[in-house]
């Protein structure tokens, strides 16, 4: 009786360590923890740009990055989309190392406009505050020459 | 019985908002042009007086490669070349305070290693006239001896990039000179 109790607890506990592990997995992998819908996700990282020089468009946001201080990492003139790293270690205290953030900018073409969208991840978290990608529109439509719009 | 109640809910308060406190996020200035985003601009780039945007992105990817860097990226079409090089980080004052550390306390004090150079180097037609803009970064990370990134960062001295543009106007003229 006392082993069918202890096998019982056993596999209790077993099972919940499983399901939390795959719980954890899923939501990372879905980034379920920031709490945003797709449709939050794509009016705070995306904006519209009167223009349809793709080629032109992506050079900007390559030279916005670099004076951002990122690297680049790739570049596709097919696919329009940027990746750049910066890695940044002033202000960050006694101690510290530094840190690295990492975008994903990409230019697609809508109609007359060019909608770019950015993505960011700071250190191992997901960047989805609304603030920073303002902030890298503000200097982007400087580049531009052109007004960044809200996407509908 | 309040109390009881109130006391680990108290605790787990103070609890979560010193985790919560402790999750870095992005600093506010990350995304920002500052005061030296200006001088950076200057002092990363050049403008070369070349015909063809492909004859610089040529001749830039032979001083990369001179200088020992392997290309990890290039697309052309958007004047993108990206090469990193893994090399020794051993800085030798670290290693006399590591020294008279080991030899006052007897600790072990970790030391630089190794470091990545990551270099990217991007290409566009000048605005004002003829010829192209060239404008290159550079970044590092160091680990230490026991294996852990010790810094990341940017790398911006002015001497490394002047010596950069010498060889790189150097590059330029044998490759428009066909040599």
């Amino acid at each position: 009786m006392q082993n069918i109790l202890n096998f019982k607890k056993l596999f209790l506990v077993l099972s919940i360590f499983f399901l939390a592990s795959c719980e954890t997995t899923s939501s990372r992998l879905f980034d379920t923890s920031t709490n945003k819908s797709a449709v939050e996700l794509r009016s705070i990282q995306a904006r519209a740009f009167d223009t349809k020089d793709q080629n032109k468009t992506l050079r900007t946001i390559i030279a916005t990055l670099q004076d951002l201080s990122f690297v680049i990492d790739k570049a596709d003139m097919e696919l329009g989309s940027v990746s750049a790293t910066k890695l940044d270690s002033s202000n960050q205290g006694f101690g510290s190392r530094g840190y690295a953030l990492r975008m994903t900018v990409s230019a697609r073409p809508v109609g007359n406009r060019t909608v770019i969208r950015a993505n960011a991840q700071f250190n191992i978290t997901p960047v989805v505050e609304p603030k920073p990608y303002q902030d890298f529109f503000v200097a982007l439509e400087k580049a531009m020459f052109l007004t960044a719009h809200q996407v509908e | 019985m309040n109390n009881i109640f109130r006391k680990p809910i108290a605790f787990l308060s103070i609890l979560s908002f010193i985790l919560t406190s402790c999750i870095e996020t992005i600093p506010p200035e990350a995304l920002v042009f500052n005061k030296d985003t200006l001088a950076n601009r200057q002092l990363q780039t050049r403008k070369f007086d070349t015909k063809s945007e492909k004859e610089l992105l040529t001749a830039a990817s032979g001083v990369l490669q001179d200088l020992g860097f392997n290309l990890d990226e290039s697309a052309p079409g958007v004047g993108v070349l990206v090469g990193s090089k893994n090399r020794d980080a051993t800085d030798s004052g670290q290693v006399v305070a590591a020294i008279a550390l080991a030899v006052l306390f007897g600790s072990n004090m970790p030391i630089d290693k190794e470091q990545k150079i990551r270099a990217s180097l991007i290409t566009r037609p000048s605005e004002v006239g003829k010829g192209h803009l060239l404008r290159v970064t550079f970044q590092r990370i160091v680990w230490n001896t026991q294996g852990v990134v010790s810094k990341i960062e940017p790398i911006n001295e002015p001497l490394i990039y002047q010596e950069f543009f010498e060889k790189l106007s150097k590059s330029v003229f044998l490759e428009a000179q066909k040599i």
